[in-house]
């Protein structure tokens, strides 16, 4: 699973099909959850990596289910909040780097 | 008959925000109790009613949660209750899952856990006028056969469906089910999948989406939740809560103080013995007074917080809090607690509870008592009286004024940074996920808000009372004995064990330019901190200091250098200087070791600030 782009294009328009990781996202960034990793973290996370793919998993960051960026925090654009199907969820970029998005065609 | 229906438990499982605190106050009203769970700080709430049948059932509103599989001492008393593994608990006959009906899919994973526990359920699904409102519809008897339970439609705040309620848990207990083979375990991430898969299903087979969904939530988070101007509604908000909080609360603890002060003369005459006639009255009646005189300020506060809970406003402050104080290594929630801490740092402590893991939460604790608690202020305004100028600076702020913002800001600031470095110390590199619904706006219901501050309230007395009673005793034991010797000159108290302890400290404290009669103030102003006023005003002979500021700062401005008056202010940020406190953090870490850390670490702080306020001010020539 190599093919994940970066934030592509400095205009930030994503394209077609672009794959990004939810902490890579940018307000008003739509799409689906491709898949929710269990992958080693760039920052140690208090409960392991496997504990946070459950727990992102029990909010409903599921394959499948509806995302979209709606507000950012005002330092750092971070926290994210998100609308997850018909759920808002709030959460910090770094925990949220194993949620690969599947961007709509814009 | 009623006598031979035999009562039954109840408890009350649900997701955060799902109403069922509302439900339990509505199943139960006044009849109910708030405790501990034995060994843990997780409130233990219960209640009793009647069933129609004329059944007692005892009602159990356990913590919100979105899954048995327990992640914060809260959620491991939910989860051991509902499987019968809590020691000194009677595990629950009914298990009522208590469901937002806008909402469903979390909560529908939470009730096929819980089915799997075996116990007989009922699922209420609440809050159903707004989904009527929305034009949600629910299969409910397609609904009811899929997950196999029975399922009742109730509007909590409302006192509605909750008869139909009861009567379902009348004939669940009736019908004799008894609690099947408990085959839960804790899921693993392919198992949550799935749980999700079939709850989704479930939705889309018997839930139509909303016609007119509520698009309200959205505009007002577009506002609320703006970068910019939502952090200006916050601070502004904070600005107002601070002034309700310190204006609207004085007639109030005037009026405590007075009756307080009227209580303890009254009694006074009626004890004979004079040493018990002090006991009673400085002691006990003082002492609890010294403390409830607080109560206006956290009923404001509170109300304020409950307030903006209900709306569903504090979840989104935690988001926009959440990267200042993540910074310093605290949780978004934390911000709650140290709110209330700007009142008194007791309820803020009480309040760390809602922090889901043990480092976010002491680390809480550990900095809330450098938030400028009310307490301080008297002590601030005699210091800032007697030694800052009422001055203009650029003809726009009073120095005087300055001077307090600053104290404020420095307590801010330094529980920031303590706070950065106890993450460092501690739990290096533990950053826990922060992940936090963010819930539907909604109308906070007048009487539930009565309800909560009025439970808070008791909570407070309750824990407070008894912590601070045997601390009240211990100190004036400590100012009292013993007594001066016959034609003593001095004041009493320069005899007492205070006095003996004050005059023993008084080298250590004298680098940081203190004199005998501050360190003698410092040991009754361990009860709570404005007692040290009180304390000053008896060592130097000041009649009633505490209403006679005034007298009292030109004597202390008499007696004291400008660097000695700063040393003492700066003192009063960091200082450890109020024992319940310290018996509270015991209470809510269940261990010496964390007040014992607190303790050091404030009066470190405390010396070592103190220490280089009072040499540059002496080198400035203030000496």
């Amino acid at each position: 699973m190599n093919n994940i782009s970066t934030r592509p294009g400095a205009d930030g328009a994503a394209t077609e099909g672009a794959v990004v990781r939810l902490c890579d996202a940018s307000m008003g960034d739509a799409g689906t959850i491709l898949e929710v990793r269990a992958e080693s973290h760039s920052t140690a996370h208090g409960v392991g990596v496997e504990e946070l793919q459950r727990r992102l998993l029990e909010f409903g960051f599921v394959e499948g289910a509806r995302i979209e960026v709606i507000h950012e925090g005002a330092f750092g654009r971070d926290p994210i909040a998100v609308r997850l199907d018909d759920m808002r969820v709030a959460l910090r970029r770094r925990d949220a780097e194993d949620v690969l998005v599947l961007l709509d065609k814009r | 008959m009623n006598q031979t229906l035999s009562p039954a438990r109840v408890a009350l499982v649900g997701n955060p925000n799902s109403g069922k605190t509302a439900l339990f106050n509505a199943l139960t009203g006044a009849r109910q109790k708030v405790a501990n769970y034995a060994g843990v700080t997780v409130e233990r709430k219960e209640g009793v009613v009647t069933s129609p049948a004329g059944r007692q059932l005892m009602v159990l509103d356990l913590p919100g949660t979105y899954s048995l599989r327990a992640r914060s001492p809260d959620e491991a008393v939910t989860r051991d209750a509902v499987l019968g593994r809590l020691a000194g608990e009677v595990p629950p006959e009914i298990v009522i899952c208590v469901a937002d009906a806008t909402n469903l899919r979390l909560v529908l994973r939470l009730a096929m856990e819980l089915k799997q526990v075996g116990r007989p359920m009922v699922l209420a699904l609440n809050m159903y006028d707004i989904a009527q409102r929305q034009g949600l519809r629910i299969d409910l008897e397609g609904l009811s056969r899929e997950i196999g339970a029975p399922i009742v439609t109730t509007v909590a705040t409302r006192k509605r469906g909750i008869e139909d309620l009861l009567a379902q848990v009348d004939a669940l207990v009736e019908a004799g089910h008894l609690a099947g083979e408990n085959v839960w375990r804790e899921p693993n991430a392919a198992e949550i999948r799935q749980a999700h898969a079939e709850a989704q299903r479930i939705v889309r087979t018997y839930v139509r989406p909303p016609e007119h969904p509520d698009t309200w939530t959205g505009r007002i988070d577009s506002v609320l939740l703006h970068p910019v101007a939502g952090l200006a509604i916050l601070f502004g908000l904070l600005f107002l809560m601070f002034q309700a909080v310190f204006t609207w609360a004085g007639p109030a603890m005037d009026a405590i103080e007075a009756l307080f002060g009227w209580l303890g003369a009254a009694v006074a005459q009626y004890i004979p013995n004079e040493l018990l006639q002090s006991l009673v009255a400085d002691g006990l009646i003082a002492g609890v007074g010294s403390v409830l005189v607080f109560l206006p300020q956290i009923l404001i506060l509170f109300f304020f917080i409950i307030l903006l809970e209900d709306l569903g406003y504090m979840a989104r402050a935690a988001f926009l809090m959440d990267k200042i104080m993540g910074g310093a290594g605290l949780h978004g929630r934390a911000f709650i607690p140290l709110l209330s801490s700007f009142a008194c740092a007791i309820p803020g402590i009480m309040s760390t509870r809602v922090i889901d893991s043990k480092p976010d939460r002491i680390t809480t604790i550990l900095v809330a008592p450098l938030m400028t608690c009310s307490a301080r202020i008297p002590v601030y305004t005699l210091i800032i009286g007697a030694f800052i100028p009422n001055t203009q600076v650029w003809g726009l702020f009073s120095l005087q004024g300055l001077v307090m913002f600053g104290l404020y800001a420095t307590g801010i600031v330094s529980a920031l940074v303590v706070s950065f470095i106890t993450r460092r110390i501690f739990w290096r590199s533990t950053v826990e996920p922060f992940l936090m619904e963010l819930p539907t706006y909604k109308l906070p219901e007048p009487k539930s808000v009565l309800r909560n501050l009025l439970v808070r309230a008791q909570i407070f007395i309750n824990r407070a009372g008894r912590i601070i009673l045997p601390m009240m005793i211990l100190i004036w034991v400590l100012s009292t004995f013993p007594y001066p010797p016959e034609g003593a000159a001095g004041p009493a108290i320069d005899y007492s064990f205070a006095g003996i302890i004050g005059n023993f400290i008084q080298p250590l404290l004298a680098p940081i330019g203190f004199n005998w009669q501050m360190s003698i103030a410092l040991i009754p102003g361990m009860a709570a901190r404005e007692v040290a006023v009180a304390t000053l005003g008896t060592v130097y002979a000041v009649g009633d200091a505490e209403n006679n500021i005034g007298a009292l700062a030109t004597t202390l401005s008499q007696h004291w250098s400008v660097a000695t008056g700063l040393s003492f202010l700066t003192w009063y940020i960091f200082a450890p200087q109020c024992a319940p406190t310290l018996g509270v953090v015991k209470r809510e870490t269940n261990s010496w070791v964390w007040p014992t850390v607190m303790f050091v670490y404030m009066v470190a702080l405390a010396y070592i600030a103190s220490f280089i306020v009072y040499r540059t001010a002496v080198a400035l020539g203030g000496g």
